[in-house]
């Protein structure tokens, strides 16, 4: 057996169970004496309730429960209200409907036809309110309401404190960084460029969509499985909402078929323990994939940006405001804005800047955290109008970058200082892997003959794109390592499998810092009565925060025998060496079970140590802190686009990523081609569509996902390793990283192949095409 | 009213009742706890809930149960042999053919049945009969790797 190491690929420790079907995702388990629950939801955008009759419903053989409005805000033990930063969430409507898919109603019934029946035999009568369908209009003075008041809880996420909803309007936050002086800034400014870019709504589309089982025993325990990324939140909600401390809710996670920010927070879980609640017996409810759509979404945005820059280039200013539309409940969304905020300089020096981010309640399905949190949003308008600047100044796009973009020690936009942004390496590496050639770049008349299809209306181009993002900070991470007393290992964490290959990243840095081979390490599953607390699997925190709860967890199980070996075996501490998963004695060596069977007196016995990781806005080094590291990545696309058709075909795509320290490489490779693919999907095609409110493709047929098809010949995933002075052997996350440059750097490839901007994402050929259209017309 | 069908799941003879009206992903996940194909879009085209009938792949999230009377259906479960692993798992796990682990299952039957049919397939090909198969943690160049390694050797 193989020793544990860093920067080795490792077959992973959750593959034998998925390649042969026995792995047990949500929908696959079933618990004794199990209802199935169901959902009736708003046909309409936005409504008062006047009244529901379950009347009919409730005489359906096999119905056990139905929860409305009166079963919530009636019963003392349940406070109705929830949400991550603002409770304007209710577990069913309440007062009115807010968007279209808000749930009104829940049955639990004894097979899943009766609760489907019973949903058709629940009348809701709805005095229908005129929505609020875009965020210009949501802030307009005398728009419609979608909150009337929104409840804000007494103790909240630290680093959203100071965000509040506009009271009287739809502005559900706002967020605003000034830096230098902005009118200067511009006065200054040799050129001045003010572009609009707008992005829709899109949608996670894990394959496994939201699922959730739920049992409340007499007495009150609440025990759930759930679809989530974050069991400890999901925790702390429930206990808020049905008045329990959080030692009596317990959630279980089992592997998770995919999340991508699609399943943090609470979802289905409040409504299913409520189900569970009134049923008095388990009851499991499984989305269907329209239901999936009206849970969560990614939001959609419009960005005004206005920039100044010198002759040669370097940005001086920059005035941006970013719309995001959050629909109906606030979610995550406040901080999704300040996010798109904090990152709309890019990973850019620029002196002076004015940025306001806006979150904005409108009526349709919430949006939340989708992989790039904001960033994927602001990331949009930077590296587009970087082009525009650069095209327009006659600048080589990746030299415009190389000459504003930040080094290690640079000031990010909040005055603190930043470390570890292999950011330029990431850009030239992306540059060269697609043949990035400084002279074609500059127009050279031969080389663009050469490279285009001589003889037909193809004609190709190449686009850069890069961006830096933070993670959550502050934040907290612990996990338990236990050595068993034949000195194989359990780990005990948070962290969410839902594919990104955390276990067997943490078994590597356990199993290296102790020597232990894989095989012999265990991770245990997500079980809140278990694992110590995490706060989230998101925000590609895992590999840096409970792999540094893990690493340090090992290193105390180390220390742990290094006593024993000091009291039992009497030999001085300077003197004991650990080399693969022994230890060495001046005379000899000792097998860790050896050292647990002395210190228990028999064979038995376990050594326990945990490991604590905290993040806080002032890091150990006592300097501001908004991120606990930053990571950075750019993006390189080739494309071949039809000059007649505006028909767009992927040639290469190189994306280059910061990972610190690659832990597992085929893991980050994984990882970044993986979000790459996702960042395709949204560049090219992915779109939510609404009309009048009504969410018109929520299915795998009009909403369409990239396939093999859609793949082109080529993705070049890169990792490079700048390592982070604090993350485990250096690592750094890189779970978003990938996804957020594919967007721009592709407009920016279609323009260099056919001269034209695309400022409004997906990019379509018929955008192309009309685009060309209007060129030619103007011409 | 129910029927009764009889047909060979994972090479074990069955006579079940089923309503007319279940689907072949109900009658496998719900009576018979094969599990591992999943409902991914519930209209046949994510492929999560792949499984070959008489050798061919299917959806069968679409497909009537009492439609498999008298046929072959192979799950995932039934793919492994008693002491080894297929191998096409065996490659899908050696390339990273998969993260989450979702469309596993469809993706190798899949493949399986692309190269019960096409023992040496083309890249192109590969694409072709896989395009009906949606991996959204985005593994497809890992995919190709994997089946272009089993190719040839089944």
């Amino acid at each position: 057996m193989e020793t544990a190491d860093i920067g080795k690929t490792f077959r992973r420790l959750d593959y034998e169970t998925k390649v042969t079907g026995a792995a047990q995702y949500l929908a696959d388990m079933q618990v004794p004496g199990m209802c199935r629950g169901k959902i009736l939801r708003s046909p309409l955008a936005h409504a008062r309730i006047k009244h529901i009759d379950i009347s009919k419903a409730a005489k359906v053989p096999g119905v056990v429960a139905i929860i409305t409005r009166d079963d919530i805000v009636h019963d003392e033990g349940i406070e109705p209200y929830y949400g991550p930063v603002f409770h304007d969430q209710t577990i069913v409507a309440v007062d009115k409907v807010r968007h279209v898919g808000d749930p009104v109603a829940a049955v639990a019934a004894l097979d899943i036809d009766a609760a489907e029946e019973a949903l058709r035999l629940i009348e809701v009568e709805y005095e229908e309110l005129p929505p609020v369908l875009d965020v210009h209009e949501a802030m307009k003075p005398g728009a419609s309401l979608v909150h009337d008041a929104v409840r804000i809880p007494e103790s909240g996420f630290a680093d959203l404190a100071e965000l509040k909803p506009i009271e009287g309007t739809n502005v559900c936050t706002h967020f605003k960084l000034l830096r230098g002086d902005i009118e200067k800034g511009f006065a200054e400014s040799d050129h001045c460029f003010e572009d609009t870019f707008t992005l829709p709504a899109t949608q996670h589309c894990f394959l496994e969509t939201h699922a959730c089982i739920a049992s409340v025993e007499p007495g009150g325990r609440i025990t759930v499985w759930a679809t989530t990324q974050n069991p400890f939140v999901v925790r702390t909600q429930l206990s808020n909402i049905f008045k329990v401390p959080v030692s009596k809710v317990r959630i279980i996670v089992p592997y998770l078929g995919g999340g991508y920010g699609g399943k943090v927070y609470p979802k289905i879980e409040p409504i299913t323990v409520a189900l569970a609640l009134k049923a008095k017996r388990p009851v499991r409810v499984v989305l269907s994939r329209e239901e999936v759509f009206y849970t969560i979404t990614k939001h959609a945005a419009v960005i005004r940006m206005k920039t100044g820059v010198k002759k040669d280039g370097t940005l001086l200013a920059r005035e941006c405001e970013i719309y995001l539309d959050t629909g109906a409940y606030a979610e995550i969304g406040p901080r999704v804005a300040k996010k798109s905020g904090y990152t709309a300089a890019g990973p850019y020096r620029i002196p002076n800047l004015k940025i306001d981010s806006y979150s904005i309640y409108t009526n349709k399905p919430p949006a939340g955290a989708f992989r790039g949190f904001g960033v994927s949003q602001s990331a949009w308008a930077v590296e587009s109008q970087m082009d525009i600047v650069a095209a327009a100044l006659k600048i080589d796009p990746l030299e415009i970058r190389l000459k504003n973009g930040y080094d290690e020690g640079d000031k990010f936009v909040t005055e603190e200082t930043l470390h570890s942004v292999g950011l330029k390496e990431c850009v030239n590496a992306a540059a060269e892997s697609i043949g990035w050639e400084q002279k074609d770049r500059q127009g050279d008349q031969e080389t663009r003959r050469t490279r285009d299809l001589e003889g037909t209306n193809l004609r190709r181009g190449k686009g850069l794109a890069c961006m830096i993002k933070a993670t959550i900070t502050p934040s907290i991470s612990c996990a338990v390592v236990k050595l068993n007393e034949d000195a194989s290992l359990s780990i005990y964490a948070g962290t969410v499998e839902m594919g990104q290959g955390s276990e067997t990243a943490l078994a590597q840095i356990a199993g290296k810092e102790l020597g232990i081979p894989l095989q012999k390490i265990q991770v245990l599953g997500v079980d809140t009565d278990v694992v110590p607390y995490d706060l989230t699997t998101s925000s590609s925190r895992s590999t840096f925060h409970m792999g540094k709860a893990v690493q340090l967890a090992a290193q105390d199980i180390m220390r742990q025998l290094k006593q024993t070996v000091v009291k039992e075996y009497g030999i001085p501490e300077d003197q004991i060496d650990f080399a693969d998963g022994k230890i060495r004695l001046p005379e000899t060596v000792l097998d860790y079970s050896e050292v647990m069977t002395k210190r228990f007196g028999m064979r038995g016995g376990t050594l326990v140590a945990d490991g604590q990781v905290k993040t806080s806005v002032k890091n150990e080094y006592g300097e501001k802190s908004t991120s606990a590291f930053w990571f950075v990545a750019a993006g390189a696309a080739e494309v071949e686009v039809d000059s007649e058709t505006g028909k767009i075909k992927l040639l290469k795509y190189a994306t280059a990523v910061d990972v610190g320290k690659a832990i597992n490489p085929l893991g980050c490779r994984q990882q970044l081609s993986g979000a790459a693919i996702t960042g395709i999907g949204q560049a090219m095609f992915e779109e939510i569509a609404y009309d009048n409110g009504q969410l018109i493709n929520p299915n795998l047929v009009d909403y369409v996902l990239p396939s093999l098809g859609d793949m082109p010949p080529v993705i070049d995933p890169i990792s490079v390793e700048t390592p982070d002075r604090n993350g485990p052997f250096g690592a750094k996350g890189i779970g978003e990283s990938a996804l957020i440059p594919v967007a721009p750097a592709i407009a920016n490839a279609v323009f260099d192949a056919v001269g034209v901007r695309i400022k409004d994402l997906p990019i379509k050929a018929e955008k192309i095409y009309l685009a060309l259209e209007a060129a030619r017309v103007k011409t | 009213m129910k029927k009764t069908i009889s047909f060979r799941v994972n090479g074990i003879e069955r006579s079940v009742e089923v309503e007319p009206r279940v689907t072949l992903l109900e009658l496998v996940r719900e009576q018979f706890n094969l599990t591992g194909a999943k409902l991914g879009c519930d209209i046949q085209v994510c492929g999560a809930c792949t499984v070959l009938v008489d050798g061919k792949p299917v959806s069968a999230c679409s497909v009537l149960a009492v439609d498999a009377d008298g046929c072959d259906v192979l799950t995932i479960e039934g793919l492994s042999g008693k002491n080894s692993l297929h191998p096409l798992q065996e490659a899908f796990m050696e390339f990273g053919a998969l993260q989450c682990g979702y469309c596993t299952s469809g993706f190798i039957l899949t493949a399986k049945a692309l190269l019960d049919e096409v023992p040496d397939p083309t890249e192109q090909q590969i694409r072709d009969y896989l395009a009906g198969n949606f991996c959204r943690c985005g593994c497809y160049q890992e995919i190709m790797q994997a089946i272009k390694n089993v190719r040839g050797k089944t």
